[in-house]
């Protein structure tokens, strides 16, 4: 009768893919009310292990129970029924459906015969005031961003029911604003007596929100331990099995030549808008810049440009003195660029075709992957198990689908086949972007070392921390226009935050100076 | 390319089973709802088809039209485009490789063969190319463009059939230096019409396999199809993959014409309505889901089926139409394959 507190507990669950075991023997318990953290690398088995509860997969073997019954979970809509709801890592929505719409999906409210759409909104509303998860219930998915699909996705499971909410890498995609917002939702349904289980990387989340934390290491647990007795340095320890270094180790900078040239660019959104607006921008050899921004700023679009995406309204672009304005992604890449682009299923892999073939999906018609028109598959083979044993890219085999590798080895997978492209100019927009503390210090040093080589890296990233690390230089973005560029020594995080709201440089340092004298006056 | 080499071989080939199986029993249902017996009529089928050397060979002939059908769908559906305009095409090269044949008939037997499949090819490939063209650089749909240019091809046809290289409603015979026949093969199935086109279909098998697997265009094509967004990021052109596809595409289906044409019936004639073998053939790749070989056994299975059709009639008294019904419950079970996995994973065939 001890148990009678859990409301969800998973034993010995072992599961199997073929001849790989992504999930050995784990126990894993859920009490009501809580907020349970699942910790772990990447490809560790969280997402393999909150599937099961969500009813994707069935165990190999292990026993499921929710409040205290024994349970087979053998669909999505079971789990429904036992009252589980799961945000998956990458969204489940329907682009050409509405919110309502979608959140309805499965759960239509009828109306002799007719779909009660009516109804339904008004419960949304409901809901979403309730929770302060704002969404525009008529809006198409298609035209939202990612933190209202996620707010929709939470009211999906909420509008069912749910009591116990699986979140699977929810922050990985939100701006630190949404990311906050997120954590007092979280509390307010624990408080409701709710369960929530959340996947994260981000170590200082699981101390602002959870109760406890399991940590998965391979496929096995380490252990769960009391959130508040451990610090982060101990939970990352415990998921790497080694000692992070939290801090990006780099020796000055020594810029040299003008690779980057932008000059005036101006590039229209999808909807005409200007969403870069006269932006001129260099990097040199040798240097990281940083491009900070709240989201929507024009950073996508500017990267965009960059490669070749989107079309160049008015301004130029050089590549080591080159102009590469309006040319062809490929004669882009082909100019030494290289791209880890923002949106790692829409632009960064082809998920149905093979790892092996993804790590040559942009060099495959060079030799020596390819010779007179037909490819070559064993270099091909060599040369993505190379890289997939040098950036630590963990799966089952690389002639599986892209689809079946974890959403952090995905991105380590792009990273690996950029970087060792080796380009003048790497751009790597939200590089780090749900991968775990381990991989995120070895994509810095990795970034670093382009650095060091000689090479330009344009890092675009909303995670400030990120990017004051890495950056040598870091230029804001606010309104499709650079507010400043700032030397990363000599910044911090509130200047940049204040530049990101569209402060200038001048407002700023008065701001600054009228703290500093602030705190003079306080300190006497 | 091994999309599915996660799944085994069996399970792969558990679904077009399936479709199969619940196809010819749905066409039982409706034989036994109209009153005839269905045991009787699949017996005559296959009994007809499989005892006869003569009308297995008339049965290769039919499959080896398929075979080229088939697999000119797949390799545009592999490139993320749905070649509806596979008989126009189709026709085309009929009609070419017959005035083509029409108009040299002294050329050598060992240059005109080539040369007439190749014409056949060239028309395939230009008809379709129109639709990939408009596609590529104007966004229509072709599946709108090849349905239209289906009608247009029919009218085409029909008209230089009876007014400018035959009359009344048919050509006349091309000349024997065209002639496809090999003895071997006539040899083999008591003299039916079963010609070189069946090797030739056997190499395409092959080379659709080596391009869609080897070669640098096929990676392409499959890139383009699989995730449009990202190929173009890789740096693809999608326009060339739209373009190339439906060449390809339009080739292959117009070989399948001049081998109609010149092999088969060494004649036209004005048809009644677009060629069943478009269709047909969008039918069989989709059996032999995207997979050569899948779509050369498909090929082999309607090609029994329609000639074993013609003995449903007088040995069990089932009128020819039904076949049809047997073949289409296929095709919809086929259709259906997504609800055939899921009882599969019911009944427990397959796990996750
Ligand atoms: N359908 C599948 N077939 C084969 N292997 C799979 C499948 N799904 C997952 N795996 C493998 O199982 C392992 C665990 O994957 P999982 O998605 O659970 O990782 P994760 O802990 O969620 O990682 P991340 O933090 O990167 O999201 C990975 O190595 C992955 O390649
Ligand atoms: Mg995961």
């Amino acid at each position: 009768m001890e148990n009678i507190e859990n409301v969800v507990e998973m034993n010995n669950i072992t599961k199997i893919f073929g001849n790989f075991t992504a999930n050995e023997d784990i126990n894993f318990h859920v009490r009501k009310g809580e907020i349970h953290a699942l910790l772990g690398e990447n490809g560790a088995g969280k997402s393999t292990l909150m599937n099961m509860l969500g009813g994707v997969f069935e165990p190999t073997s292990g026993e499921i129970k929710v409040r205290g019954e024994k349970v087979v979970i053998d669909s999505p809509d079971k789990a429904d029924e036992l009252g589980i709801g799961m945000v998956h890592q990458h969204f489940m929505l329907v682009d050409k459906f509405t919110v309502t719409e979608n959140i309805m999906l499965g759960r239509e409210e009828h109306n002799a015969g007719y779909i009660d759409t009516k109804t339904a909104e008004k419960r949304i509303e409901e809901l979403s005031n309730r929770y302060g998860l704002s969404v525009d219930p008529r809006a198409k998915v298609e035209d939202i961003t990612v933190g209202m699909q996620q707010r929709t996705e939470i009211l999906k499971a909420l509008y069912k029911g749910s009591e116990i909410l699986i979140l699977d890498e929810p922050t990985a995609v939100l701006t630190p604003q949404e990311i906050e917002e997120l954590m007092n939702i979280i509390r307010a349904l624990a408080a409701e007596g709710r369960s929530i289980i959340i996947i994260t990387h981000k170590l200082d989340e699981i101390k602002a929100v959870a109760d406890r934390c399991t940590v998965i290491r391979r496929g096995k647990k380490t252990g769960t331990v009391n959130v508040a007795d451990t610090t982060q340095q101990q939970l990352a320890d415990m998921m790497v099995g080694r000692a992070v270094n939290f801090n990006v180790e780099k020796g000055p900078s020594h810029p040299g030549d003008v690779i980057l040239d932008v000059k005036d660019l101006v590039v229209e959104d999808h909807r005409g808008l200007n969403a870069v607006d006269g932006t001129s921008l260099q990097i040199r050899s040798g240097e990281i810049l940083g491009l900070a921004g709240i989201d929507g700023n024009g950073q996508s679009e500017f990267v965009q440009a960059l490669s070749g995406m989107m079309p160049v309204k008015s301004g130029t672009i050089h590549l080591k003195g080159k102009n590469v304005t309006n040319m062809t992604p490929r004669e882009i890449t082909e100019s030494g660029y290289a791209h880890i682009p923002e949106d790692r299923h829409l632009h960064g892999l082809i998920l149905d075709m093979s790892l092996e073939k993804n790590m040559v999906l942009q060099t495959y018609y060079k030799e020596p992957f390819s010779k007179n028109g037909f490819m070559q598959d064993k270099e091909i083979k060599d040369y993505a198990l190379r890289l997939i044993d040098e950036f630590d890219v963990r799966m089952s085999s690389e002639e599986n689908p892209a689809r079946d590798l974890s959403g952090g080895n995905q991105q380590k997978a792009i990273i690996a086949r950029e970087i060792d492209r080796d380009p003048d100019l790497l751009v790597a927009a939200q590089p780090t972007r749900g991968l775990d503390v381990g991989a995120i210090e070895f994509i810095h040093k990795r970034l670093v070392e382009q650095r060091d080589k000689g090479k330009a890296v344009l890092l675009m990233s909303f995670e400030l921390d990120e990017i004051l690390d890495v950056s040598d230089r870091i230029a804001v973005m606010y309104e499709g226009k650079i507010m400043a560029v700032v030397d990363a020594k000599e910044t911090n995080e509130n200047e940049l935050g204040l530049l990101m709201a569209g402060s200038s440089l001048e407002d700023t340092d008065s701001k600054k100076y009228e703290r500093e004298e602030k705190m003079t006056d306080e300190s006497n | 390319m091994n999309q599915i080499k996660s799944k085994s071989f069996l399970e792969t080939a558990a679904v077009p089973f399936f479709s199969i199986l619940f196809g010819f029993i749905l066409g039982a249902i409706v034989m036994l709802a109209f009153g005839y017996n269905p045991l009787a009529a699949y017996e005559a089928l296959f009994v007809g088809v499989f005892t006869n050397r003569y009308f297995f060979g008339e049965a290769l002939v039919q499959a080896t039209v398929l075979t080229f059908t088939g697999l000119a769908f797949a390799v545009a559906s592999r490139a993320g485009f749905f070649n509806i305009g596979v008989a126009g095409q189709f026709l085309f090269g009929w009609l070419a490789s017959v005035t083509f044949a029409l108009a040299f008939p002294s050329i050598p037997r060992i240059l005109m063969v080539p040369l007439v499949l190749g014409v056949g090819m060239i028309a395939g490939s230009f008809y379709a190319g129109i639709a990939g063209f408009l596609r590529a650089y104007f966004g229509t749909s072709e599946v709108i463009v090849t349905i239209m240019l289906n009608h247009t091809m029919l009218l085409i046809s029909n008209y230089m059939t009876n007014f400018v290289i035959g009359s009344g409603s048919k050509t006349g015979f091309v000349g024997d230096n065209t002639s496809l026949s090999v003895k071997f093969l006539s040899d083999l199935t008591n003299g039916s019409r079963l010609n070189i086109g069946f090797i030739l279909a056997i190499i395409f098998v092959i080379l659709y396999k080596i391009f869609m697997d080897h070669t640098v265009r096929g990676f392409e094509l499959q890139a383009v199809g699989l995730n449009a967004e990202a190929a173009r990021y890789a740096g693809m052109s999608a326009k060339r993959n739209i373009i190339v596809s439906m060449l390809i595409s339009g080739g292959v289906a117009g070989i399948g014409g001049a081998i109609q044409g010149i092999g088969t019936f060494k004649y036209l004639f004005t048809q009644s309505s677009i060629p069943s073998q478009g269709f047909d053939g969008i039918a069989v790749a989709l059996l032999g889901m995207g997979n050569p070989y899948g779509i050369f056994a498909s090929s082999f299975l309607f090609g029994i089926l329609k000639q074993g059709a013609t003995f449903m009639p007088s040995q069990a008294g089932v009128p020819n139409e039904l076949v049809d019904v047997v073949i289409a419950s296929i095709i919809f079970f086929v259709g259906a394959s997504y609800i055939i996995r899921i009882l599969m994973k019911k009944f427990g065939f397959s796990k996750d």
